[in-house]
């Protein structure tokens, strides 16, 4: 609870927080309160924002509500941001954690493969991936993962050399637990913080990814998404600037908030490093 | 340069040369991989319809053979810097990247030297005015640049200083239509090259700004500095001689992670100022489903990635003797 309160002090985090928790409740209850959809020609094209009541932010090239393409490429953004960092710690959770605790040859090749993938231009894979796969919601989320585990990897795999000779941990092994047991239940609740702080960071990170792909025109051709609307937008600029105006105010906002919340995270849970972030 | 350094500079090279052969061997898998016929794959959706051109495609890669003659046959044509044809426009895939890349290079060169001038100055700024205004309006920039697409920025820069101010070229590496020659063409392409490279540069350089503030704050109160100013050096000399020097080790290190950052940025910063470098030749590839080109830019892109980290590498042994050799 110390956390919380070491939080909420912290006012600049509590301003990422709760930008952060209005658009997680437009995700969630934007598309059930709006009323249209994002795709349906509603007006006349390329109508300003603030002239029609009905459609408050304007309509884009196509003469589609901006709006209700606002507030569904929400719930797309959030929800692979969320979704591809949980792999993401999916994967770099038990690699880090196998290479740190066992060291040796163990940790050897582990950090290879995990180097493998660090040299590797990361959203030019991501763009590879999703282009051979072709792009779905499924295979953008998949791609983002893929490229955003290595920091994980190496960040646990930091932990567990650091915490493995610690005398709870010694303990545990002249118990006779398991190493499983010993990963799971000893360290991994010990190394917590950091992984959250840089999952929060990770988020973010997935967020600005996943809205680059949908710009370059990879994104799920079903799915309404922010970056979708800029780069619909990219050839039409001079005329229209809102429209790439507004979905970018939207992602930058969006990161924003989760950078701040993260270093607030951050400087409440690891108040001796605060301030290192980069990997 | 001694024996020790010469075997280091060595290892590194036999990594490099390993990383990239594990990356040819996923993108010959990653093509058959993908749903669907991989000659069809290959051809994209150029050669879709046409079953000559089909046939003549498995011929070539030999995709009626067994697998490990096929990744043989691609592995021993790419040491021979043959990565196929671009089948929508007909000239080999090599001959297309090289083309392109100086441009590439110079847009991300360049970035990336602006990126570090402009993020260390703004750190070193920030630190001396530390908890000043000046600290708190280069914060608060660097977190809103941390945070804004790059392609977006890229956008909304062309729009204000190009279409809106006109000040500088939004499109293009030089001007068309005009021959020039000689110093006029360097300095057309300078200016063709302010907004891409800044665009580009600017979520590095707010990057850079926040970590040597962040180091320079930190060394700033180690006993070796307050020695200096208990001796009697003056301010500016203790930040100069003392402080920054060692602040900026953290800021080297990370050099490396930028330079697959930048690659990637400039497939987007290319589409937007429409720089003929090979992330715009990325995004024709993506466009028009040419996936061998797009196979190809991937490890090329990536072989730059590999060579700068060994440059960086060699740097930093020569630069500071204290980084461990054997690792």
């Amino acid at each position: 609870m110390n956390i919380i309160k070491t939080l909420s002090q912290n006012k600049v985090a509590m301003v990422g927080f709760f930008v952060l928790a209005i658009f997680c409740l437009i995700a969630a209850f934007g598309p059930l309160l709006y009323d249209g959809s994002p795709w349906k020609m509603v007006q006349r094209p390329f109508l300003p924002p603030f002239e029609n009541s009905n459609y408050l932010l304007g309509t884009d090239t196509l003469g589609r509500d901006v709006l209700a393409g606002l507030i569904y490429g929400t719930r797309i953004s959030l929800l692979v941001g969320l979704v591809s960092t949980l792999i993401a710690l999916l994967i770099g959770i038990p690699l880090g954690a196998y290479a740190g605790y066992f060291g040796g040859w163990v940790d050897e090749l582990l950090m290879r493969f995990t180097e493998i993938f660090q040299t590797v231009p990361s959203f030019a894979l991501a763009i590879v991936i999703v282009a051979i796969f072709e792009p779905s919601v499924y295979s953008i989320t998949s791609a983002i993962a893929i490229v955003s585990w290595p920091p994980v990897a190496r960040l646990v795999r930091g932990e567990f050399m650091s915490l493995r000779s610690q005398e709870y941990v010694l303990a545990a092994k002249l118990n006779g637990q398991t190493h499983r047991n010993i990963i799971m239940r000893e360290i991994l609740p010990n190394s917590l913080s950091p992984i959250i702080v840089l999952a929060s960071l990770m988020v973010a990170t997935a967020i600005l990814l996943e809205s680059s792909l949908s710009f370059l025109g990879l994104g799920d051709p079903e799915i309404m998404s922010w970056g979708y609307m800029i780069g619909a937008a990219k050839t039409v600029v001079r005329q229209a600037w809102w429209l790439s105006f507004i979905p970018g105010l939207a992602i930058a906002l969006t990161v924003l908030s989760l950078n701040l919340l993260g270093e607030g995270l951050n400087e409440a849970l690891n108040p001796k490093m605060s301030g290192k972030r980069e990997n | 340069m001694n024996l020790q350094t010469l075997l280091y500079i060595g290892g590194r090279l036999i990594k490099g040369v390993i990383i990239l052969l594990i990356i040819a061997v996923f993108n010959f898998f990653l093509i058959r991989a993908a749903p669907g016929d991989p000659a069809k794959v290959m051809a994209g959706e150029a050669g879709a319809t046409d079953e000559v051109f089909l046939q003549q495609l498995r011929e070539q890669f030999g995709l009626d053979q067994p697998l490990y003659y096929q990744l043989w046959v691609y592995i021993s044509n790419l040491l021979h810097f043959d990565m196929g044809m671009s089948y929508r426009q007909n000239i080999p895939v090599f001959d297309l990247i090289m083309d392109r890349l100086p441009a590439t290079l110079l847009l991300t060169g360049t970035a990336f030297l602006l990126s570090i001038a402009l993020g260390v100055l703004a750190g070193v700024i920030a630190s001396v005015n530390y908890k000043k205004w000046v600290d708190s309006l280069i914060t608060i920039l660097s977190l809103i640049f941390y945070a804004t697409p790059l392609f977006w920025l890229a956008i909304m820069a062309s729009l204000f200083f190009s279409v809106y101010l006109g000040w500088l070229p939004g499109f293009g590496m030089e001007t068309v239509g005009v021959e020039l020659s000689g110093w006029d063409r360097v300095i057309d392409i300078a200016l063709h090259l302010v907004l891409p490279a800044t665009t580009l540069g600017l979520f590095f350089t707010a990057v850079y700004a926040r970590m040597t503030r962040t180091s320079m704050i930190e060394t700033s109160r180690l006993d070796f500095v307050k020695t200096a100013i208990a001796k009697g050096m003056t301010p500016s000399r203790v930040t100069r001689k003392h402080v920054l020097r060692n602040a900026l080790l953290p800021v080297i290190t990370l050099a490396g992670i930028q330079a697959g950052q930048l690659i990637g940025g400039a497939v987007l910063t290319e589409t937007v100022f429409a720089w003929p470098g090979i992330g715009r030749l990325m995004f024709e590839a993506l466009f028009q489903r040419d996936y061998n080109l797009l196979l190809g830019v991937f490890f090329i892109s990536s072989a730059m990635v590999v060579l700068f980290n060994l440059i960086t590498d060699v740097i930093y042994c020569v630069v500071d003797p204290r980084i461990e050799l054997s690792k």
